[in-house]
């Protein structure tokens, strides 16, 4: 997919939570079709206190209104920063990056899209764009305490929700793989984006019940469009970039 | 109208920009951004005897002002870049470099060697400064008997330009410079990464897999332009700047403390056109300080 330089313009900056803000940004001309588990790598300011860009998952797109949601968690000093964009602030973009989670196939009857923490920012453009097949969708979503739990309703949109807390708050106490959901339903496919401690955890419930799983990687990287090498994951192929043979692996490609 | 043409040493330039060794991939990857012929040239990742895979991740750490990285020279080896990378390259209106790297000297020359029959290929980059692999690399560029040794057994079989990639990690750079270009380089280019380390206070423990990386970025411009204007007093061949170039205004710093060309890196990371910007940004300087052509603001500053 050809890749594009973009100066957006941002329209919104909705703080969700003391750390997760909902940044909407447009362009003044028609955004290019952005596959879900893609990402876009911002320039934050263009100060040498945040030289890098930073790669953020595609939450949401609106081609009607041409907008695209960035759900961001605040991390460090280029999140920070983001937190403080105002309606208005250009933000420069190369977009879209990174492959996509793969559609499932016409015999499978039911997904399950499982996020953790910020984790959940690429499952609700999955969530939309699933709607177009025949198969059923659930969302599985867990965080450490409910006010972590964002954008519910968006996801209720496009799939039944089952959420964990670890604190209870919200839902089933623990982690995502200890809920009920998990012993009680059978599922075609699993797509997973978050914590890698959790990750892994899913994956080895897939692999248990031979369930073809994604994953999507958040690898540190300083380009984001596979030329500093920086980002690798270990593969049965090698080391592959996560920003350019990624974020999306099939979990039968990572030594995991 | 401005002349940016340059020599370096047989090499012909049409402007003094080029792109360093491991921040462009193989061009290839930019060529959604602009057209990289438009370039001096380009020089493409580091290219070992055999494949790498290079160092576990992490391999990259965010610094103030700069960033530190470990990737150790991962790529398939020469024999995979001319059956599956040069041919692509051909159609590239500029200088194509290719970066070559060893753990030992007979590896270095076996490298050198193939790629010597490539036509597209007009010159080498030595590179003889990497600071993460274990054997070899740096290891070369660090004294000058060993420094000289590979640009020896080099010369013997590779017949077109060689530019020698240059290590700051030493006590005196000029020494180094003068060892390389009595053995026969045609040009040296400097600075190579610096060697660095960060440390995650939290969890105790450094950020690199590899505990040290080589440090490149803004942050160590001013040590770049201090080994450039040293090298330039002590050889005659011509050198090529690089280190935290960010802009024109720093690529013209260089070419005045004596720098014949430029390379650019650790930028294509943040803005991948900031070669082409820099090609123009040189070219608006010298109209708007009355020059004709570029190289008459080389090592203005003695």
């Amino acid at each position: 997919m050809k890749k594009y330089i973009l100066d957006c313009v941002v329209v919104a900056n909705i703080p969700l939570n003391k750390r997760y803000f909902l940044l909407r940004v447009s362009h003044p001309s028609p955004f290019p079709r952005m596959l879900p588990g893609q990402f876009v790598e911002l320039r934050v300011d263009n100060s040498s206190d945040v030289l890098l860009r930073r790669p953020i998952s595609i939450h949401d797109m609106n081609y009607e209104t041409n907008e695209m949601d960035l759900l961001v968690q605040i991390v460090g000093a280029g999140t920070l920063k983001m937190s403080e964009l105002k309606k208005g602030d250009l933000l420069n973009m190369i977009a879209p990056l990174g492959n996509s989670f793969s559609m499932p196939t016409i015999d499978m009857k039911h997904v399950l899209l499982v996020g953790g923490g910020v984790g959940v920012a690429p499952l609700l453009l999955l969530g939309r764009v699933l709607q177009q097949y025949s198969c059923k969708v659930s969302f599985l979503l867990g965080a450490r305490t409910a006010s972590d739990l964002v954008q519910l309703d968006s996801f209720s949109q496009y799939g039944e929700v089952y959420l964990t807390t670890e604190d209870a708050t919200v839902g089933e106490k623990g982690f995502v793989t200890n809920h009920s959901l998990l012993k009680n339903k059978v599922f075609d496919k699993i797509y997973t984006c978050g914590p890698t401690p959790m990750m892994k955890a899913i994956s080895a419930y897939a692999k248990t019940n031979n369930i073809e799983c994604e994953v999507s990687l958040e690898n540190t990287m300083a380009c984001g469009f596979g030329v500093c090498l920086c980002c690798v994951t270990d593969t049965t192929e090698g080391h592959k970039c996560v920003c350019t043979e990624g974020p999306v692996f099939n979990l039968t490609t990572l030594k995991w | 109208m401005v002349d940016l043409g340059i020599n370096i040493g047989n090499l012909q330039l049409k402007n003094p920009v080029m792109t360093a060794s491991g921040t462009f991939g193989y061009g290839t990857e930019f060529s959604d951004f602009f057209d990289i012929s438009a370039l001096g040239g380009i020089i493409i990742k580091g290219t070992t005897l055999h494949h790498r895979e290079g160092n576990p991740y992490p391999r990259m750490a965010e610094t103030p002002a700069g960033m530190l990285n470990a990737v150790g020279l991962q790529n398939k080896g020469v024999e995979y870049f001319i059956t599956s990378i040069y041919p692509s390259l051909k159609t590239i209106d500029t200088h194509v470099l290719v970066n070559v790297s060893g753990s030992t000297i007979e590896e270095y020359v076996q490298a050198a060697e193939k790629i010597n029959d490539l036509d597209k290929i007009p010159a080498i980059e030595l590179n003889i400064s990497c600071p993460n692999v274990k054997k070899g690399g740096m290891g070369f560029g660090t004294s000058c008997a060993s420094a000289a040794e590979v640009v020896k057994a080099v010369r013997k079989v590779y017949t077109k330009s060689i530019m020698v990639k240059l290590s700051p990690n030493v006590t005196n750079i000029a020494e180094i410079a003068q060892a390389v270009e009595a053995e026969g380089a045609d040009s040296v280019s400097l600075i190579n990464t610096l060697l660095g380390m960060a440390v995650d206070a939290e969890k105790q423990k450094p950020v690199l897999s590899t505990i040290t990386g080589g440090l490149s970025g803004p942050c160590v411009k001013p040590i770049a332009l201090r080994m450039v204007w040293q090298v330039a007093k002590a050889v005659n061949i011509p050198i090529v700047g690089l280190g935290g170039i960010m802009n024109a205004t720093d690529a013209i710093e260089f070419m005045l403390v004596g720098a014949s060309a430029v390379q650019i890196g650790t930028a294509n990371f943040i803005d991948p056109t900031v070669s082409l910007k820099i090609v123009n940004g040189i070219e608006a300087y010298l109209q708007k300080h009355n020059y004709s052509s570029v190289k008459d603001i080389i090592g203005l500053i003695k």
